[in-house]
């Protein structure tokens, strides 16, 4: 018995085309005030490819396709990472009025550090 | 036996990771199940990883001899990416959130771009249909990658204004076309046509070039206000060369995530340029030109500025108040002297309501993350189609730090550029405060007539420093203030 996936042509139009319409749907449900924590929370989804960063790396037989696969796992370990970490903080600020004590500790420690990183001053 | 079993694992945790990360999104539809959300999807992502290194039994004869070192190389990547990422995520201030996002999603187009690189330059597709798949999300990728570095270097202000040159649109067109057409020639070539005219691998280098060059040019017109679109265009496009290397690389896992992120970017992207009444077309190929000059009709009435403490003390004295923020307030980090300001007067019994554009600042929903990381409880936030009736019964709008969102041209003047872009009625309110740095334009560039209307009034000053004058004076009242 073997377990090759094995995707040929249609098939990965269908796959799309019913993924699209999920997609669409799924992304459809959520409130305009989540749509920040929602553009970082499908960042971090696509960050998925470092699987296939890990599957090309694996199979490299020269330099220059192990030093090309290096880089396709760096960059998409930092997209998985990186979104999960910034998705995570967002949400973890949003409460409702009932539940104001519980207040995250990133709040005050990313305060300084913040100046700096925006110095266009538009009012 | 060992391949076989192997495939099997990984076929049935991809096949998990697909689900929860699909999963993880649909929690995200309310603030109370998305911070379960992201964890869901987080288990997932987590599953698939680990498993991917069942990979090493599955190799081909050729890659069998580098096995060793390619582990380590995929494990030592893994770290140092995750790592550095993780570290500077967890660090990144809440107003930074945009470049950090559009960092991260380059990164994911980046990644996308080098799969197909190795593919590309191993000759490992098989046929057209999957050299072409392998060239579209190469290309796709590729202007991500370089697109959100350009996008990243805008909101972290290294950047400061957008590039507007005669003939620019046609030049970056053409540039779109040659990479089209050096990958044709690449497909024509591996075709068994014509004998390149160079090497099929210095075809390749070029056409990672063009593309990445086309990235670059492609963002760098577009300005500060269009943010918001260009990162949900560039994660969509990751989405897209993910899920097209996904197709290229067998992976159904990496097909569905790409495809569900592709089809979100495009919903969040069309979403924005319905809340900016443009099309995403005119976003991405035609900015607010600084040629088309055109004249402002005269301006009634004069801008009337009023000392923080005397703003704060008439809305401690009203009963209702509807805050607009904007950018600015981003800008100042004032966010959390507003909340102290707030709370004092709902200790006075003052109804306030925080009123939020769909494109106020630099990345849809910022003013939401924004007010979060304040502590404002999130059904405190109202959306502009949710609150736009209720400012003609509000005592006080208090405008800080926006401009654009609230400028009454733009359901009045057919030849103003923001003519038709829904705006919030702050004009309705009774009394109108606007916190503003000085008297400049907003991003449109298009004086602001709310600012010029007789029930309007100017607070000069930082939104910080405007908040803690606003805050000590209500204070300097005494009585029930003190309660907070």
């Amino acid at each position: 018995m073997s377990f090759q996936i094995s995707i040929g042509g249609f098939i990965a139009v269908y796959i799309f085309m019913v993924t699209a319409f999920a997609g669409w749907v799924i992304i459809g449900r959520v409130p305009a005030i989540l749509h920040t924590p929602l553009m970082s929370g499908s960042n971090f989804v696509h960050g998925i490819v470092v699987v296939g960063g890990i599957f090309t790396l694996l199979n490299a037989s020269t330099p220059l396709e192990q030093a090309i696969g290096f880089v396709a796992v760096l960059l998409g370990a930092g997209n998985v990472a990186g979104g999960f970490a910034v998705t995570q903080r967002m949400l973890a600020m949003f409460q409702t009025s009932g539940h104001q004590a519980k207040h995250p500790k990133h709040a005050k420690r990313a305060a300084p550090a913040a100046v700096k990183s925006i110095s266009s001053k538009k009012a | 036996m060992l391949i076989t079993i192997s495939q099997l694992i990984i076929g049935s945790v991809d096949l998990i990771a697909a689900f929860l990360l699909m999963f993880g999104l649909w929690r995200m539809a309310s603030p109370v199940t998305a911070p379960s959300g992201i964890l869901v999807a987080g288990v997932g992502m987590l599953a698939a990883v680990a498993a991917s290194f069942l990979y090493v039994f599955t190799v081909d004869a050729a890659a069998k001899p580098h096995l060793p070192l390619n582990i380590g190389l995929a494990a030592a990547a893994l770290l140092i990416g995750a790592g550095i990422a993780w570290w500077s995520g967890r660090k990144v201030a809440i107003t930074a959130m945009p470049q950090a996002v559009a960092l991260f999603n380059g990164m994911g187009g980046g990644a996308a771009g080098a799969i197909a690189a190795v593919e590309l330059f191993g000759s490992q597709t098989h046929g057209a249909t999957q050299l072409i798949v392998t060239l579209l999300g190469a290309l796709i990728g590729s202007i991500s990658l370089s697109g959100s570095i350009i996008a990243w270097a805008k909101l972290d202000a290294l950047l400061k204004k957008p590039l507007h040159m005669p003939g620019l649109q046609i030049f970056n067109g053409v540039v779109l076309l040659l990479c089209v057409l050096v990958g044709g020639y690449i497909v024509f070539a591996a075709a068994g046509g014509a004998a390149p005219l160079v090497s099929t691998s210095h075809l390749i280098e070029i056409f990672f070039a063009i593309a990445l060059v086309y990235g670059i040019l492609m963002t760098l017109p577009i300005g500060g206000a269009d943010m918001p679109v260009v990162i949900s265009v560039y994660n969509a496009f990751t989405g897209l060369a993910v899920g097209l290397e996904g197709y290229v690389l067998q992976n159904p896992a990496l097909m569905i995530a790409g495809m569900l992120v592709g089809a979100a970017g495009l919903l969040l992207t069309l979403l924005m340029a319905k809340a900016m009444n443009r099309s995403v077309a005119k976003i991405l190929f035609a900015s607010f030109g600084p040629g088309k000059k055109r004249k402002q009709g005269a301006i009634k009435g004069s801008l009337k500025p009023v000392q923080a403490s005397d703003a704060g003390i008439f809305m401690r004295y009203a009963k209702s108040v509807i805050i607009v923020p904007g950018y600015g307030l981003a800008v100042s980090q004032g966010q959390g002297k507003l909340y102290d300001f707030v709370k004092l007067l709902q200790a006075a019994g003052v109804s306030v309501k925080f009123a939020i554009h769909p494109v106020a600042g630099r990345m849809p929903g910022q003013m939401d993350v924004l007010l979060a990381e304040a502590g404002v409880p999130y059904d405190l936030i109202v959306q502009l189609s949710d609150v736009n009736e209720e400012f003609k019964d509000a005592d006080v709008a208090l405008v800080i730090g926006a401009n654009d969102v609230v400028n009454p041209e733009a359901r009045t003047d057919k030849t103003s550029p923001i003519y038709g872009m829904p705006i919030l009625n702050a004009d309705q309110a009774k009394k109108c405060y606007v916190v503003k740095r000085g008297d400049g334009k907003g991003y449109a560039g298009i004086v602001n007539p709310l600012f010029y209307a007789d029930n309007t009034f100017m607070v000069y000053g930082d939104a910080a420093a405007v908040c803690v004058s606003m805050t000590e004076a209500v204070r300097g009242l005494g009585a029930p203030a003190a309660a907070a």
